[in-house]
């Protein structure tokens, strides 16, 4: 019965849906790191609509996350436009080299950057 | 001021080809980079996604990437989770959240590394990583 229920399309969106939710809300990312593994795992889907549908998803996620953060004041406005704007730029960069680079190097340079980023804020 | 914007080009980049939010940069650029803590890091990170996300889906909508109505449930039903999630971590001090985040980050980095070597093509990534790993 359980089983029945969980294999429910809607039922597993509502579930990654809610996880991803409180995941953004928690770290203060998209959800993708939660999302996308989850569509692939439990909906079958191949890793290029997992990873865009996932984006899409976000648009909902980051703002609602942003939305509640400003009750509490924690939300710096210019910062976020600053960052945020121009960041528009760079994905379009990304996403047009995304379909024409093997990304293999450029992942593992990515991920040592973010290692080097926790060492750094767990130092501070 | 030029700095927040370099890290907006250069994170933007990144969320586009390896299909991350951006947020996994964001948060620790705005912390070690500018200055603001954890909580505020979080909070101005989940502001600049936004305008990532519209444009990002846009860009992989046209290439047929996004299935728009999964997409859309999925937005919809995270507004209680979210939520929460904010609740929590207004709820932990800077210290834990800031701990926490780094943990992520680790985990978030082992990801694309094994995601990177997946693609890698099988038959002779093992010989090539051996050789350039010495």
């Amino acid at each position: 019965m359980v089983a029945d229920s969980l294999s429910n399309r809607s039922l597993k969106l509502m579930v990654i849906g809610t996880l991803a939710g409180l995941f953004s809300g928690l770290f203060g990312v998209g959800g993708g790191t939660v999302i996308v593994p989850l569509l692939v795992v439990w909906l079958g889907y191949d890793e290029r609509s997992a990873t865009a549908t996932s984006l899409a998803a976000i648009v909902f996620i980051a703002a609602f996350g942003a939305a509640f953060q400003g009750l509490y004041g924690n939300v710096h406005v210019l910062d976020a436009v600053l960052i945020g704007v121009p960041a528009v730029g760079g994905v379009v960069i990304g996403t047009w080299l995304q379909q024409r680079l093997q990304v293999r190097s450029i992942s593992l340079l990515f991920a040592a950057v973010l290692v080097a980023s926790a060492v750094e804020l767990v130092l501070r | 001021m030029i700095g927040a914007v370099l890290i907006g080009v250069a994170a933007g980049i990144v969320a586009g080809l390896l299909g991350v939010g951006g947020g996994v940069l964001f948060v620790p650029a705005l912390v070690i980079l500018l200055g603001l803590d954890q909580h505020q890091a979080e909070a101005t990170s989940l502001l600049a996604i936004v305008p990532v996300a519209i444009v990002g889906t846009y860009t992989q909508d046209r290439y047929g990437n996004v299935q728009r109505a999964d997409a859309l449930l999925l937005g919809v039903l995270s507004l209680a989770g979210a939520g929460a999630g904010v609740a929590l971590a207004n709820a932990l001090s800077g210290t834990l959240l800031r701990d926490a985040f780094a943990a992520l980050l680790v985990v978030v980095a082992a990801q694309i590394v094994r995601r990177a070597l997946a693609e890698g093509g099988p038959t002779t990534a093992g010989g090539d990583a051996s050789k350039e790993g010495k």
